[in-house]
């Protein structure tokens, strides 16, 4: 090198000049890359955000603007009109009851899937019996029947032992389709955590409840929530079983509630109509909201493997 | 510092362990084996032989089929692993991802109510001798795999326990990072004392830490020795080609009037290391540094000729691989994972010579070899046809130069 250092600096510039050039060509291909695939994804953001926004923004307009030719994004004039009549008891009668019964149906629900399917599911996951696989399979089976198709043997074997139009014949429907769901997924996260971890604690000085206690429970901790987030939402937004058990107004959750507000009478009431389904879907929302930030995935990463 | 004079050494004692899986597979079968007090057992064979539920099995993870666990004269057949006082390092480390570093080393004497400050001063000591000091605090998930690995074995330290069951502990590591580790794990050994049962599937990894080595296969422990033993005086001929790299050289032969031939060669014996009794065929064990070029051997050993078909130069040796027209006893056929690439390649004998030879692929070469080192094996059993009271194997074949 010291031998050609005169004539470096001149013949190595334009080699550096090139390198420079190439290399400011591929960032800006990549630039340009990455605008398109923003561009994509704010398209796809807008598709699944604007009949929620729509919703929400129709809610808060008043009446005329709602059957407005040109329609407006934002209301010029916000009102919370619309919601006052949804829940008035007077033009649409029972709105706390739906919330009671939802509360109950949803509360029961989740409460004893999650009981249930945790001890399942440590036991499909952990010990060997006969049977196992096939009640795995049968499981996933039933999560793929049309749940329409089970409405009428449901309603039959329900009316048998007078459970129509009570909220346990709901629970009991809904326990039917979220407790596999719910045993398979927390199965899933078991299943997840290596089984190193448990024996490790049990040579450590654990008893195997001990192990199962300090260290599967709290790494399950995050699949637990994530499932009960699901089962919450699934069974606070059914619609169609509530429909069919449950006859009396009174009795009825909120999402057939909300149903009464389309079509019952001739004309429909849009804004009354989008702030309860605003109101419905609120705790769902805050529902994900409180957890999401429990559901913290990978916790296991780092305790086993280089 | 405690774990100087602290430790509560013991001896493993296995009596006729049997564990046998319900769909019939007999994962260790009739294993008898003592483990003395403050010894380093390494436990090595092929995937699937049985080591790891050996191991498992004296931790108490697996309950035995047949036959007795006792520790420090202790019979823990029936006792759940926390009962047995063993610790345990496991091939992925199982490190507790939901606690610090601290919390990992301290899990095990907490669980047994020990008092905080004593916790403390434990872990704080451990770490200390690990180098884990400045880690404490921090998760597994922030740690690199060697840091890990440290973790994993300061946890066992951490308790005293009677004995160190280890399985595949170094496997995750890179190439480098194991060699490193192995070294500071026999200093580690050599600073307790503390009884440990290694379980690994390298055999070079057994050979340098056991004092003795048990070599398995399809559950049973073919032999227990010394490394050098082992290496040696194999007495069966899966543990004569599973010991050694490159492995041992084991090719069909007869034995007749005095002579050994296999293929197109014929070497006479050394009647001082000949099977008395045997089979009309056997099978002869060579290994490559049983070999020589001949320019540089001494001119006394019996030589052969070969056709030079593969040359590697390390530097300090080089090795010669040639054909012979004779049946060679493979990798395959002991079990152990097929290292050839090439799969019609016929199997290569090899030879290692001295780096200055005059070999070159293709050419012809004179080797020179010493029978004085031969292994003989039945080919029906694999058991070894020399007597126990065959010689000790002498360094005859004095390369001119090493």
């Amino acid at each position: 090198m010291s031998a050609v250092t005169p004539a470096a600096p001149v013949s190595v510039a334009p080699g550096e000049r090139v390198r420079t050039r190439t290399l400011s060509r591929r960032a800006r291909r990549r630039k340009v890359q990455r605008a398109v695939w923003n561009a994509v994804g704010l398209v796809v953001f807008a598709v699944l955000v604007f009949p929620v926004f729509w919703m929400v923004s129709t809610a808060f307009k008043p009446t005329d603007e709602i059957s407005s030719f040109t329609p407006t994004f934002f209301s010029r004039h916000p009102t919370l009109q619309h919601f006052r009549d949804a829940i008035d008891p007077q033009q649409h009668p029972y709105f706390w009851d739906g919330v009671k019964n939802s509360l109950i149906v949803v509360g029961a629900t989740v409460a004893v899937s999650m009981v249930l399917a945790f001890l399942a599911a440590v036991s499909l996951a952990k010990y060997r019996f006969t049977g196992r696989s096939l009640f795995v399979v049968l499981m996933i089976g039933i999560l793929m029947l049309p749940q329409v198709g089970l409405i009428i043997p449901l309603y039959v074997v329900l009316a048998r032992y007078h459970l129509t139009n009570a909220l346990t014949g709901v629970i009991l429907v809904y326990l039917t389709f979220l407790l596999p769901f719910a045993v398979w997924t927390l199965r899933g996260f078991i299943l997840g955590i290596p089984k190193e971890l448990e024996e490790a604690a049990m040579v450590d000085g654990s008893s195997r409840l001990g192990a199962f206690v300090r260290i599967l429970l709290p790494l399950v901790a995050p699949g637990l929530v994530a499932t009960a987030v699901f089962a919450f939402i699934t069974a606070w937004n059914e619609y169609i079983f509530a429909y069919v058990i449950l006859s009396d107004q009174s009795r009825q959750t909120l999402t057939v509630w909300l149903a009464s507000f389309y079509g019952s009478s001739r004309s429909t009431d849009w804004g009354a109509l989008m702030a309860a389904s605003t109101l419905t879907a609120i705790p769902a929302v805050v529902f994900f909201l409180l957890l999401q930030r429990k559901i913290r995935f990978g916790l296991t990463a780092g305790s086993v493997k280089g | 510092m405690w774990y100087r004079y602290d430790l509560r050494m013991a001896a493993i004692e296995l009596q006729g362990v049997t564990k046998a899986f319900s769909g019939g597979v007999v994962a260790v079968e009739d294993v008898t084996l003592r483990i003395e007090d403050g010894e380093f057992l390494a436990l090595v064979g092929p995937s699937g032989c049985g080591k790891s539920t050996l191991l498992r099995a004296i931790a108490g993870l697996e309950d035995v089929t047949d036959g007795s666990v006792s520790i420090g004269d202790r019979d823990v057949t029936d006792l759940a692993p926390r009962h047995r006082d063993v610790a345990m390092v496991f091939q992925s480390y199982a490190l507790y991802p939901h606690m610090s570093v601290r919390q990992n080393l301290g899990y095990g004497l907490k669980v047994r109510r020990m008092a905080k400050p004593e916790i403390r001063r434990r872990v704080d000591e451990v770490a200390e001798l690990l180098g884990l000091t400045d880690l404490l605090e921090r998760r597994p998930a922030q740690l690199s795999g060697g840091q890990r690995q440290r973790v994993a074995m300061g946890r066992a330290i951490v308790r005293q326990p009677q004995a160190f069951l280890m399985d595949e502990p170094l496997s995750n590591l890179d190439a480098k990072l194991r060699v490193a580790m192995r070294a500071s794990l026999a200093q580690l050994h050599q600073k307790l004392g503390v009884t440990t049962v290694y379980v690994t599937h390298d055999q070079v990894e057994a050979m340098t830490l056991g004092q003795r080595v048990a070599v398995m296969r399809d559950g049973k422990v073919l032999q227990v020795d010394e490394p050098q033993r082992l290496y040696r005086e194999p007495r069966d001929l899966f543990v004569a080609g599973f010991i050694g790299s490159p492995a041992m050289n084991l090719v069909e032969a007869q034995i007749v009037s005095g002579e050994v031939a296999f293929g197109e060669h014929r070497v006479p014996l050394d009647e001082r290391r000949a099977p008395a009794d045997h089979p009309e065929r056997i099978i002869l064990g060579i290994r490559p540094e049983t070999f020589e070029d001949a320019t540089f051997a001494s001119p006394e050993l019996p030589t052969i000729e070969v056709r030079v078909a593969v040359l590697e130069e390390l530097g300090s040796d080089a090795y010669v691989f040639f054909q012979a027209d004779a049946r060679l006893v493979t990798a395959q056929a002991l079990g152990v994972e097929d290292t050839s690439l090439v799969a019609d390649s016929t199997p290569l004998l090899s030879a290692r010579v001295d780096p200055r030879t005059g070999a070159r692929v293709g050419r012809r070469l004179r080797l020179a070899l010493d029978p004085a080192r031969f292994h003989f094996f039945d080919p029906v059993t694999g058991t070894s046809l020399l007597t126990s009271e065959a010689p000790q194997l002498v360094d005859s074949v004095a390369p001119a130069a090493s």
